[in-house]
């Protein structure tokens, strides 16, 4: 019995090193890894086409993460925290930023690198790959809301908003009148947030005031006349049920759902929505004439008086600061973000680029007949609050700005900064 | 092997006082015991008793998992800020009310299926059986999306399906509301679980002893009064068992709410504020002192369940 326990142990220990064997005796270029926000297989491919274009140098291996852009902060954000040095290159959303360059999770920037990867990048892009004044992550594609409405809709409501800035009173109206349902995302996430954020910034508001202080002198620009635009643009459209019942849990793959159903007038989203329709007419599951029905324009207007502030999102890449071959990863970075690479995975994947001279390609034109628009759009974008507290300031405003019917503009605001104010203080859950 | 042993060790009992001289091959076996047990204690430390004295050691603290330089002892202070902060209560009365429905519904139901599984007939009793654990076998996240696809407002079919029924109709957004956002939740909790419940209890019905039921039978008794006196009551410690176990299923909810709503509308429970405060804010801290309160609440649920109701859990498995 004893030599059998002795051959057991011998082969469990062999079972446990054989695999660690079978690593050390790789060989090869060193693996650098990605980690990427789910996509078409865009970001694989451009991975695949750095690796080539390296020369043995190093080679690219996607990892990617969650679907949302919380669950992809919660995943790198722990891994950081315990120093993972298999994160080499990260595809990051921008206001979450901050919050992992603020503790030293993020390699710094090469001052080299930095000017060169700045170079023809729109503004919003690059202040949202800034923190405190550095360049701290590479800009990669940039994202902008537009407004999209459906050409009948408006033409029969008497507004064309393809001449000129349309404010949200005037969509508001004009699919009431029709009888139709206005797109937004009224759903408690993230999107809700970029919505506040956006109504916020274009009445000339911020949600916050010093973003770049600690957590307990932050000031919320909240209970202010823009913050009051907001509240009451996001509760009448509530409360009167211009967005139909499907608002309190709409996310963008709803309100594009709604938009291409037979109740869709105007909708504010993303430009995947132009290439995921255009599948979808392709596969046959919708007509052809629902495509030449769609009409864009610029972002609407929280008041007449002043340029609309889109969305701005988008991907940036990080470099993990716990990674073995930095110097790889910032190469490979700058391989990922070039203009060619920003058009094709915008033709491919419908992400728009951060550097204008991609919007020079023609490919880029043929895809996106809108890409003018997009990149008017990037340049008068706003960012969402750049602190590392983003995440408490966005779940707080979702706590409290939902659902949109509840929303009054006498106390919201109020009762917004009071609660956000609490937790950020340590003296409220969330 | 075992029949040679138990006489000794039943020695042992009877005369605790005098000290036994162990036989050797008592002692192997013994040692082998050990060998044997031993691992898994082990491993059974390293995982539950570890993670909780961290977990309380962390709540003691203001740590941010991204301000590690920050972290400064507090004492009690997180427990004080999650005590007295209504979002805690609210997801704590929410979380009782998803156990003691659900758990409710759940015993009945179970009960009627293993009722029919008992009775049905014996060609039968294997295909049932199958068939009813089906739901049980299926990954909660997995079955957390197919209902909520169901109820889905844009694309649900439920809402058409029913539409004939009051109160339901094309408009009906079930997520944006506590009260429907919580039926689906503790519906697809039900469907989920019943099986579990039932198998439990076909356990416990197959050892009501057959003779009781049929004298009672002779007696006179209805069907209604055999189940009364005769089969509840021998299957006591079985159905308290599968209270217990549910309950504390029950109690821990998480996959279904973080699924379907993210805890919109008044839905949070516990384990999802848990999860939103030392997940989502990396607060671990804070979040480290809520799972704490979590654990001393199953802990109060296994106290009330075994000493209160006195749950034999040795009973239900025919031991005592």
């Amino acid at each position: 019995m004893r030599r059998r326990t002795r051959a057991l142990a011998l082969g469990t220990a062999l079972a446990a090193l054989l695999p660690l064997a079978a690593c050390s005796a790789e060989s090869g270029p060193p693996v650098l890894t990605w980690f990427i926000n789910p996509d078409d297989g865009g970001q694989a491919e451009i991975a695949k086409r750095c690796t080539d274009q390296s020369g043995g140098a190093y080679s690219i291996e996607v990892s990617i993460l969650p679907r949302d852009a919380a669950s992809q902060r919660e995943q790198l954000a722990r891994r950081l925290a315990a120093s993972d040095s298999s994160i080499d290159i990260m595809s990051l959303d921008p206001p979450f930023i901050p919050e992992l360059s603020e503790p030293g999770f993020l390699a710094p920037i090469p001052d080299d690198v930095a000017a060169k990867v700045s170079q023809n990048v729109v503004a919003g892009a690059l202040a949202g790959a800034t923190w405190n004044g550095k360049l701290v992550t590479v800009p990669f594609w940039a994202n902008t809301q537009l407004l999209w409405y459906r050409k009948s809709v408006a033409q029969a409501a008497g507004i064309d908003p393809a001449a000129g800035p349309v404010t949200w009173q005037q969509i508001m109206d004009a699919a009431k009148s029709q009888d139709k349902f206005l797109s937004v995302q009224g759903a408690k996430a993230e999107s809700l947030t970029v919505w506040i954020n956006a109504l916020i910034e274009g009445a000339g508001g911020q949600i916050l005031e010093n973003p770049q202080a600690p957590a307990d002198e932050l000031k919320l620009g909240l209970d202010t006349p823009a913050g009051k635009a907001a509240a009451d643009i996001i509760g009448t459209i509530g409360r009167e049920n211009i967005a139909g019942p499907s608002l309190p849990t709409e996310d963008e793959g709803v309100s594009l759902t709604v938009f291409q159903g037979d109740k869709g007038s105007f909708m504010v989203n993303w430009p995947f929505v132009w290439s995921a329709t255009n599948a979808s007419v392709e596969q046959g599951t919708l007509p052809q004439s629902l495509v030449d029905d769609f009409g864009w324009a610029l972002y609407p207007q929280t008041d007449a008086a002043q340029p609309s502030a889109p969305p701005y999102g988008g991907i940036n890449l990080g470099i993990g600061a716990f990674s073995k071959h930095t110097d790889l990863a910032f190469d490979a970075a700058q391989c990922i973000v070039t203009p060619e690479n920003q058009a094709y995975y915008f033709v491919a994947n419908g992400n728009p680029p951060s550097n204008t001279e991609s919007y020079n390609d023609p490919a880029v034109h043929k895809a996106f007949p809108m890409a003018d628009v997009i990149r008017q759009s990037l340049e008068q974008a706003a960012p969402r609050p750049q602190t590392p507290y983003y995440n408490e300031v966005s779940t707080g405003l979702q706590e409290t700005w939902h659902p949109p019917s509840s929303v009054n503009p006498d106390t919201t605001p109020q009762r917004s900064t009071d609660f956000i104010t609490a937790v950020l203080h340590g003296e409220a859950l969330l | 092997m075992t029949a040679q042993t138990a006489p000794i060790a039943k020695d042992v009992a009877k005369e605790p006082k005098t000290k036994v001289v162990l036989s050797d091959r008592t002692k192997a076996e013994r040692r082998l015991g050990w060998w044997l047990a031993g691992p898994a204690f082990v491993v059974m430390l390293a995982v539950t008793v570890y993670p909780i004295l961290q977990a309380f050691f962390d709540s003691l603290y203001r740590y941010r998992l991204t301000a590690p330089d920050d972290k400064a002892f507090i004492g009690l202070n997180n427990y004080v800020v999650v005590l007295t902060d209504p979002v805690f209560w609210q997801a704590l009365g929410v979380t009782l009310f998803i156990t003691v429905v659900t758990v409710l519904v759940e015993v009945v139901l179970g009960f009627i299926l293993a009722l029919l599984m008992h009775r049905a007939i014996k060609s039968l009793r294997g295909v049932l059986r199958t068939v009813i654990l089906v739901p049980y076998g299926i990954i909660t996240v997995v079955s957390a999306f197919a209902w909520f696809y169901m109820f889905d407002i844009t694309s649900g079919f439920v809402n058409s399906w029913f539409d004939w029924v009051p109160g339901i109709s094309q408009d009906l957004n079930w997520f944006a509301h506590q009260g429907t956002s919580l039926f689906v939740i503790m519906a697809s909790e039900i469907w989920k679980t019943t099986p579990f419940i039932s198998l439990l209890l076909l356990a416990g019905l197959a050892q009501v002893p057959g003779e009781l039921d049929e004298a009672a039978e002779v007696d006179g008794a209805t069907w209604g009064q055999r189940l009364r006196r005769v089969t509840l009551p021998n299957m006591k410690a079985a159905i308290m068992v599968a209270v217990l176990f549910r309950a504390l299923d029950a109690f821990r909810i998480f996959d279904n709410v973080f699924i379907m709503t993210n805890g919109a509308n008044g839905t949070t429970v516990l384990s999802l504020l848990a999860y939103r405060t030392s997940i989502g804010r990396l607060e671990i801290g804070l979040g480290s002192a809520i799972s704490v309160l979590l654990f001393l609440c199953v802990i109060g649920i296994c106290f009330i369940a075994i000493k209160l109701f006195k749950v034999d859990l040795a009973g239900a498995r025919g031991e005592s």
